[in-house]
């Protein structure tokens, strides 16, 4: 760790430095790297100038290493303590049982005298520009770095509700961004208890004035249509919300001094943050989100403002065309050589995906039928079945519950997914782990569809390290007039949980179906790599 | 911008003759504030920054020299309709077409309410519905009236209202005036929502979220004048009409052998935004559906939607009869936390005030007066040994020693002499009533304000 901190030189402190500017909060690893080189640095500098002060560096050295112990626990803290640290140049320490080889010191030496000279001059540099220049040369030097060394990845979508740190940190930056902060609500399983649980009845628009002004209107609705469910499904969402933003960016003008390309993913950065607290973002949102974010930062300064939004907003229609219309086709042509007639086919809810591809199937005359299983609270399986039999296939329509009874009958197993993630497991509707596990025990093969822009590059092996969390009043029912969940908040050791989804390990997937073609569980990192070069 | 604000200030207030003949209708005052205040402030809380206020000519001069309108911080647009009373809320909104550039929210000034705007304003959003209302439970006043004479019938006007099972969807409006032989409800509203509740006991606050393209729609048809009467009755038989219900616009062109206002809803069909296949799309993956059992999608296919809020708790109140003005004095003030007392009026320390009692501005109250459960207006001298109780006693009046006010409603400038007793009068504008006059259930009002035959 200590070598490869030392030996990585500049890359790592530009990278740090950067971020540190940028206000990002910084990983354990890399915090341990500044401080072990700053160490280094400072090191270096003493032996120059004076050998005597040996013992004070010691006791320096270990109130330094106490400091790294104690803020470890307060990972919040660091930046506010670091920010200062390199301009000033404080407290000398030194290494010497950590750093003692005496020939990888003369080259280290030399890094170190060149990082040294690197700092001044970036110092002096920030303080004649300001940060208005900041930005704009470290996005460029952003991309050749991420090549020579791998960043460490920091997960957005890590959650951590039961941290109070990490909720201030999201209240301040709700609040520099003038987006109210939506309240929890309801007591949380203690398993669940990182992560957020709303309320239908509370929604955000609550604490938002009429008429919006600080959000545009049409995010405005999409909030309100994905809090309240009318909008939902991993294609529909993402269709939604490209759509809202096609509207913002009509609607939008560029300020003077400002350029396009900067200034639109400023302004769009709120409007995430709000649908996130509406209903946290899905895969595939994320995908299309960084997409535009993208293509919106590429377009070139001395484009003219119609151009550039008549451009965007055909990047967002062939992205759309491309990644959910086409990628539909594909899929369904795909999936039909799978579905031979006399086949009883197997689907769980309703996934967009799925039923497009029966419905084709249907079409190119394939005789099958569906066994669509349902389970609550949201019964979404009620509109597939509803979907499949308006064109006239012959469905059965069980409860989760019978899947067992009903698999001996089944020949296929056809399952949506919300997203694949980079290990091969399928996040997906929960109850899609329990039947793909029925399915395997049952031996029928288990076929996944999914679109290559909901594959995620983040790696997940159980259900619970990051879910989401519905409102629990949804899984209190009335039957025949009584409602016996009514008071449930009333009773102490009662916690109602309703999860939304859950994930599948690839042993229990046969084939993905994706518009590449017909991968593997296994193979979704490479898909993911090489849109990664392609892009 | 996503919503404007309208302000509709030119009613008459019909309903009470004898407190309007001298005031109008959105400059009585409620609480010692002018009525027209309330649904402004409705609206600021809220956080609209304009609005546009159609009213009179007299009303705006009256506004702009009432202190309380002074503290209204938006910005209001006034614009000014003639008063002969022949233009109604619809004709209205049609003479401010030019104005519009967005959806609307249409106030009436008479409302006073603490609801949730945001719950009629999010159905709108959500559903990306063409209008969205607000109704509530109506209330049933207890206080005596004056001048009423014996129990006042209300069947005469009931509104029935239909609402689907969640109570959001408006399916059916009409007054039981227009119904004549009985209600009757088209097979095609009963074949998509099988399930309909009817409610009579409903008031209507008033409050209209009305999408642009009916605003348009309004300025082709001239022979729509009222809102409540006619635009929404029509709006809400509309969505079930056969035309609003073909899901390719092309096919409208072969509608326009109907009647001519039916032709008409091509405007509001073509509401749809410019990605119209966008939103298509994104409603086609969507899992969703407002209503199951039958094969339909969601909304039945239909693009023109009006949806309902019904609030049962909660304050909301139409001041447009005697009766719910003399509530609402007693009610509004409780909404908003301001003394009692106003600093400038001189109340000497020998009276007795309830809690429940506000006094104006400028006001002088002499000892051994007992004053509970009234409102007193600006500018009010109150002379010693008088006792009020229950009344609303607007400004500039002068009551004389000795008086006993029961339950009474003493409009401005009037002057009831020493030793008068009145339970439940209502004394007119600038009247006066002669020392030791015992009057019981009567409104005096000038000889010149009554009606002719």
């Amino acid at each position: 760790m200590a070598d490869s901190g030392v030996t990585d030189g500049l890359c790592d402190t530009d990278d740090i430095e950067r971020s540190k500017t940028e206000g990002k909060e910084l990983t354990k690893e890399e915090k341990q790297r500044l401080r072990k080189e700053k160490k280094h640095q400072k090191k270096i500098k003493e032996k120059k100038d004076d050998a005597a002060s040996h013992e004070d560096e010691k006791k320096k050295k270990k109130k330094k290493e106490e400091k790294p112990v104690g803020a470890a626990s307060q990972p919040p803290t660091q930046p506010s303590q670091k920010a200062p640290a390199p301009a000033p140049v404080p407290v000398p320490a030194s290494e010497t049982p950590a750093l003692a080889d005496k020939p990888a010191k003369s080259k280290a030496d030399l890094k170190a005298e060149r990082r040294a000279r690197q700092e001044s001059e970036r110092a002096s540099k920030q303080g004649k520009k300001g940060d208005v220049g900041q930005p704009v040369p470290t996005s460029k030097p952003k991309a050749p770095p991420s090549e020579l060394q791998p960043v460490v990845k920091r997960l957005p979508e890590h959650v951590q509700v039961d941290n109070p740190d990490v909720l201030k940190k999201l209240a301040k930056k709700l609040e520099r961004q003038q987006i109210p902060l939506r309240s929890d609500y309801g007591y949380k399983v203690s398993l669940f208890s990182h992560l957020h649980q709303y309320s239908r009845k509370a929604p955000l628009t609550q604490q938002l004035g009429i008429p919006s002004t600080v959000i545009h209107p049409a995010i405005v609705r999409l909030g309100l249509q994905y809090s309240q469910g009318i909008v939902a499904g991993s294609n529909a969402r993402s269709v939604a919300l490209l759509h809202a933003f096609k509207q913002v960016i009509r609607d939008y003008t560029t300020p003077p001094n400002e350029e396009l390309s900067r200034d639109l993913v400023n302004k769009l950065k709120p409007y995430i943050s709000f649908l996130n607290q509406c209903r946290p973002l899905s895969a595939s949102m994320g995908n299309a989100i960084k997409y535009i974010k993208k293509e919106i930062s590429n377009i070139p300064s001395q484009c003219k403002e119609e151009e550039a939004k008549s451009k965007l907003l055909s990047c967002i229609e062939c992205y759309i065309n491309e990644k959910i219309i086409l990628a539909a086709k594909a899929i369904a042509k795909y999936s039909i050589e799978k579905i031979s007639d006399g086949d009883v086919i197997l689907v769980y809810g309703c996934s967009s995906l799925v039923n497009h591809i029966l419905c084709e199937a249907f079409e190119k005359k394939r005789k099958f039928r569906v066994i669509v299983v349902d389970s609550r609270p949201r019964l979404e399986g009620r509109e597939a079945l509803r979907r499949l039999v308006q064109r006239g296939i012959s469905c059965t329509y069980v409860l989760i519950s019978a899947v067992s009874y009903i698999l001996p009958e089944v020949s296929k197993v056809f399952l949506g997914a919300h997203a694949l993630l980079a290990n091969g497991y399928v996040m997906s509707r929960v109850g899609t782990s329990q039947i793909a596990l029925v399915a395997k025990a049952f031996n029928v093969p288990v076929l996944v569809c999914c679109e290559t822009y909901k594959f995620c590059e983040r790696v997940q092996t159980d259900s619970f390290v990051s879910n989401e969390l519905d409102d629990p009043d949804e899984l209190i029912v009335t039957r025949k007039g009584k409602t016996q969940l009514e008071h449930w908040q009333e009773v102490p050791s009662l916690g109602l949980l309703n999860l939304v989804y859950d994930v599948t390990p690839p042993d229990f997937v046969d084939l993905v179906i994706t518009d590449l073609g017909m991968i593997p569980c296994t193979s979704v990192p490479v898909v993911l790599r090489v849109k990664n070069v392609d892009q | 911008m996503e919503l404007q604000a309208v302000l509709m200030a030119a009613g008459g207030g019909s309903r009470m003759p004898d407190l309007t003949y001298n005031t109008p209708k959105p400059m009585l005052p409620v609480g010692n504030k002018p009525l027209m205040w309330y649904p402004l402030n409705l609206l600021e809380r809220v956080g609209f920054e304009e609005v546009i206020v159609i009213t009179t000519k007299e009303v705006h001069k009256m506004m702009s020299t009432d202190p309380k309108m002074k503290d209204v911080k938006m910005k209001l647009d006034v614009v000014c309709i003639q008063e002969d009373g022949d233009m109604g809320t619809a004709d209205a909104l049609r003479h401010i077409q030019q104005k519009i550039k967005t959806d609307v929210l249409v106030v009436s000034c008479d409302l006073i309410t603490d609801v949730a705007l945001h719950e009629v304003v999010d159905l709108f959003r959500a559903h990306n519905a063409t209008l969205a209302m607000l109704m509530s439970k109506a209330h049933e006043f207890t206080d005596t009236v004056p001048g009423q004479k014996g129990k006042k019938k209300t069947a005469e006007q009931r509104d029935f209202v239909g609402v689907d099972q969640s109570g959001k969807r408006l399916l059916f409006m009409a007054n039981e005036a227009d119904l004549e032989d009985g209600l009757s409800i088209r097979k095609s509203i009963m074949r998509k929502h099988p399930r309909m509740h009817i409610k009579t006991g409903l008031e209507d606050a008033h409050l209209y979220c009305l999408k642009k393209a009916v605003v348009d729609f309004l300025a082709d048809n001239k022979s729509i004048s009222s809102i409540r009467g006619e635009l929404v009755p029509y709006l809400v038989r509309k969505q079930f009409s056969k035309t609003t219900n073909s899901p390719k616009i092309k096919d409208d062109a072969e509608d326009q052998n109907q009647k001519t206002i039916d032709g008409s809803t091509n405007h509001e069909l073509l509401i749809s935004s410019r990605d119209e296949p966008l939103l298509q799309l994104a409603q086609e993956r969507s899992c969703w559906n407002d209503h199951r059992g039958d094969m339909s999608e969601a909304y039945h296919g239909g693009k023109l939607r009006c949806y309902v809020h019904i609030i049962d708790q909660g304050l909301c109140y139409r001041v447009n009869t005697l009766a719910a003005y003399i509530e609402a004095n007693r009610l509004a003030p409780k909404l908003f936390e301001e003394p009692a007392v106003h600093p400038s009026a001189v109340i000497s320390e020998r009276c007795q005030m309830g809690s429940d009692s506000i006094i104006g501005a400028l006001c002088q109250v002499a000892d051994k007066t007992s004053i509970k459960r009234s409102t007193i207006g600006n500018s009010t001298t109150v002379k010693e040994k008088v006792k009020v109780t229950n009344s609303i006693i607007m400004h500039g009046v002068t009551i004389e020693e000795g008086c006993n006010i029961q339950g009474c409603v003493i409009c401005s400038n009037a002057v009831i002499g020493r030793g008068a007793d009145l339970k439940y009068c209502l004394v007119g504008s600038g009247q006066q009533i002669e020392p030791e006059a015992e009057r019981t259930n009567e409104v005096i009002v000038g000889t010149d304000q009554l009606m002719e035959i």
